[in-house]
């Protein structure tokens, strides 16, 4: 069957990309794992318009995104809220939406939160480079042309019609994540953490920290006190994997939460994020403050076992709506 | 590292027979391949193991990794490629090759020498996708990174730090001193495997002229 157009860009915003969750198994050749960085609100919106979890959206990031519908496609607008309009007149977060054909969806500045995800009923028909859709900004490649999208960028899909029938679903408001200007991301402690002083660690743990407008998807750059290390061990260490989420400390002492568009560095790594708190680092912008609170290993499994069990209620719930 | 991820470390230096051990390590795992696993990083001295927590858990994951690391030693990995790769050095090719011949007081062809004169490893790919970390350097030719980073390093860039050299595979900004650039393309996301160079080849630079190079490019 013959992929149908679906929307077309009016303009793009800051940046603006396709993202799926990630490209996995590509780590011996440097390759990043890309994707969403709120991966729970992509999934929302994937469900919402009956997608797989993992298919690609856009990530939009700040504000200014404009697009017009080329034919009815069932859309779900999830994650920060950017003030998204269609045509003059606030759209609904969180719930399957019909956009006509030539109406326009506008987000118009930031309310809450700092990226939203846009899913369209059909996803987007791209392919696939090394087992993903996302778009690697750096190296160029993957989503639509390996780059962000810009003005007239036309996308497409297959079989938009039993989409359509999703219309009116919704999340439920209970587990909609409230974003606010200050953050409280669960850590473990590792790997390197016997690498800096106990005051060092306290530093972390007791101090609040300003999100420097340097950040982007490579990591969250932090500004406040200075995390010590033991006397006699350098700044850097010999290069080795990294995760999204670790906290890295590089020679001046300012923490940085890596994000999804590196797979190596070079620095001491003194805690890293909990799995079930990653979605969150999406939604934290330039200016924000982060407290970090030290928790069990068994606390982190838990809590990310409890937000499944969540997604699946959601999921077994979807039948019942439409 | 966190609740997904396990740092399995075989040694704490730079060296051959440690990142032979990684690539050995990293080949019993393919071999044995464990459900929920969704990442391996093989690096200088470690391989970062990443998986999935709803599917694994610590305790899981690193008794199997402790059972297959008894296996390091007993088994065959393939025979490394040997590249040549030809580079064009100073001038605007590399912009740095001045500032590190006066910091090691020798001329610029003592420096392209040095350079050229030395078969490099594949130590690990990282950084970038395709980036690859080259040691070592000879001591006569270890340098410090630049105290202000660039913010645009062109494609096939070929710098050093320290006792290491590496190739930038596409533009993008960094702290190395360049001292030429080459051609070849070093990363092309459509290929299997995507990256010319793997851990554990052998490499040679050989010096080139502008024209050669221009010529290679078409």
């Amino acid at each position: 069957m013959a992929a149908v157009e679906t929307i077309e860009v009016l303009t793009p915003g800051p940046l603006t990309s396709l993202q799926d969750l990630g490209r996995f198994g590509y780590g011996r050749y440097g390759v990043p794992h890309s994707g969403a960085l709120d991966t729970f609100s992509l999934r929302a919106a994937n469900l919402l318009v009956g997608n797989k979890e993992n298919e690609a959206c856009l990530e939009i990031t700040m504000f200014g995104l404009r697009i017009k519908a080329l034919r009815d496609v069932a859309i779900a607008v999830t994650g920060g809220d950017l003030l998204p309009f269609y045509n003059d007149k606030p759209l609904s977060m969180w719930v399957s939406f019909i956009l006509k054909e030539g109406d326009t969806l506008s987000f118009r500045g930031m309310k809450s939160g700092f990226r939203s995800y846009l899913a369209i009923g059909g996803g987007f028909f791209l392919a696939e480079v090394m087992g993903s859709r996302s778009t690697n900004l750096s190296s160029g490649f993957g989503g639509f042309d390996g780059r962000p999208v810009k003005k007239g960028d036309i996308f497409t899909a297959h079989s938009l019609h039993p989409h359509l029938e999703t219309e009116g679903r919704w999340f439920p408001q209970d587990l909609i994540p409230r974003y606010r200007r200050e953050w409280r991301l669960r850590v473990i402690f590792g790997p390197q953490d016997d690498q800096f002083t106990e005051e060092g660690r306290n530093t972390v743990l007791n101090s609040p920290y300003q999100v420097s407008h340097q950040s982007d998807r490579t990591g969250i750059r932090l500004a406040g006190p200075s995390v010590e290390r033991r006397p006699n061990v350098h700044e850097s260490i010999i290069s080795e994997g990294v995760i999204p989420g670790a906290i890295q400390v590089p020679g001046d002492g300012q923490p940085i939460i890596i994000l999804v568009e590196i797979v190596t560095g070079g620095y001491r790594k003194i805690a890293t994020v909990i799995t079930a708190d990653l979605p969150l680092l999406g939604q934290i912008k330039p200016g924000d403050m982060v407290n970090f609170e030290e928790v069990s290993l068994d606390d982190a499994y838990e809590t990310l076992r409890e937000i499944e069990e969540r997604i699946k209620r959601f999921k077994e719930s979807l039948s019942s709506q439409s | 590292m966190g609740d997904r991820s396990l740092l399995v470390e075989l040694g704490d230096e730079i060296s051959p027979e440690v990142n032979r051990r990684v690539r050995e390590f990293y080949v019993i795992l393919l071999e044995n391949p464990i459900e929920g696993l969704l990442e391996i990083v093989p690096a200088y001295r470690s391989l970062l193991i990443i998986y999935d927590p709803l599917k694994l858990d610590l305790v899981m994951i690193k008794n199997r990794m402790d059972d297959l690391q008894k296996k390091i030693g007993e088994i065959q990995i393939p025979e490394p490629k040997t590249l040549e790769i030809p580079v064009v050095y100073g001038g605007e090719y590399g912009p740095d090759m001045e500032w590190v011949s006066q910091y090691h007081n020798i001329s610029v062809d003592e420096v392209i020498q040095l350079h050229t004169g030395t078969t490099y490893q594949v130590y690990m790919i990282g950084f970038m996708p395709g980036f690859p970390y080259l040691g070592e350097l000879p001591e006569g030719l270890a340098t410090p990174r630049r105290e202000t980073p660039r913010t645009v390093i062109p494609q096939g860039s070929v710098a050093i730090a320290q006792r290491q050299t590496g190739i930038y595979p596409v533009e993008s900004p960094g702290g190395w001193q360049i001292l030429g650039r080459t051609p070849l393309k070093l990363f092309n996301p459509l290929h299997s495997p995507p990256t010319l160079l793997e851990m554990g080849d052998l490499v040679r630079f050989f010096s080139i002229g502008e024209k050669e190079f221009k010529q290679w490019q078409q």
